[in-house]
């Protein structure tokens, strides 16, 4: 190999240590990442506003007095739980352990289930019972937007995992493709992530 | 290279921290965060608190169950802008904030008669811009 060879391959392998080339997997991760991060600006926004509106309104009623805190602990119990059956299922299917994949994933779709029943009866019962509206105050406006908006991501998660549980059943999801969990476990965290904020800022404080 | 760049995510995913010990973790806060709820601090140490630990969570999440601990530096770099904006976004509200308190407070809205005569024992109304 001449010297101008042996400078240029040296040159390609730092090249490939400092920018390694963009696979399906970690291209997918950036992708994902990229939206979550345009996601958390629009919750961070939406919370931010949120807090200026209470502390400018100083008859701001107390959350407590209208939300159920226990029911929204267990709420918060189950998203967390779904969040490790989660990791669970992206380990299961990197070592190839398909039955274990489906078994996890499908409790992770049942969790993100579970949660929206949850959340529908706590609406249903705030709407009908305590007469809560989008059009009464602005305490009931920015409850309604921010946990609706966070629950139509719960819902869109569980369709995403729903696709992938499927896909694993019928076998058209296989260990090669394991990435393809790894970024739909990214969009769930992140829903669980943006829940443990709001059930502080919302419902606790 | 190509392969390892992919396989390094996934390696560090099976070498990582017990789930089940960041799940206890995450369960223990959660515990904590309703004892702090319940026990009748003063405003400012609760919302202090229940904050903190809300970050702690988060971040919690964010490092092992996002795997971001594990990750390359350039993807926390994508995952603490938003933080950063949203921090800057509140320092932003906060001299609008300020002016309205201030003039609340300060420059409370006179009471007019129609108003005194409907609620005599009314406070008198907010400042409303």
């Amino acid at each position: 190999m001449s010297e101008a060879a042996a400078v240029e391959t040296h040159e390609h392998e730092i090249h490939d240590q400092l920018e390694p080339s963009l696979t399906p997997g970690n291209l997918g991760k950036l992708g994902m990442w990229t939206f979550l991060a345009g996601d958390a600006m629009t919750f961070g926004a939406a919370i931010a506003a949120y807090g200026a509106l209470r502390i400018d309104n100083p008859n701001w009623p107390t959350p407590a007095d209208f939300l159920g805190i226990t029911t929204t602990a267990i709420m918060t119990f189950i998203l967390i739980c779904s969040s490790v059956t989660m990791v669970e299922a992206l380990g299961a299917i990197q070592t190839g352990r398909m039955s274990a994949y489906r078994g996890f994933m499908a409790l992770t779709v049942l969790g993100g289930l579970i949660f929206l029943g949850m959340q529908a009866f706590e609406w249903h019962h705030l709407i009908e019972i305590k007469g809560m509206s989008i059009k009464v105050s602005l305490f009931d406006a920015t409850f309604f937007i921010l946990t609706g908006f966070h629950g139509c991501h719960v819902f869109g998660g569980v369709v995403y995992n729903g696709v992938l549980l499927i896909r694993g059943m019928t076998g058209k999801l296989t260990q090669s493709k394991a990435h393809l969990v790894e970024v739909a476990g990214l969009y769930w965290h992140f829903v669980d992530l943006v829940w443990i904020l709001i059930f502080t800022f919302i419902y606790l404080i | 290279m190509t392969t390892q760049a992919a396989v390094s995510g996934h390696e560090a995913a099976h070498s990582g921290p017990s789930y089940i010990a960041v799940f206890i973790y995450l369960a223990i806060l959660t515990a904590i965060e309703l004892v702090v709820y319940a026990a009748g601090l003063p405003q400012v140490a609760k919302v202090g608190l229940l904050v903190a630990l809300a970050w702690a969570k988060a971040v919690l999440v964010a490092m092992y169950f996002m795997h971001l601990a594990m990750e390359r530096k350039a993807l926390a770099i994508v995952a603490l802008t938003p933080v950063i904006l949203v921090t800057f976004l509140c320092f932003m509200l906060l001299p609008d904030l300020t002016t309205r308190m201030w003039t609340r407070y300060d420059h409370p809205r006179p009471v007019t008669s129609a108003e005194m005569s409907a609620n005599p024992v009314a406070p008198p109304p907010m400042q409303t811009p």
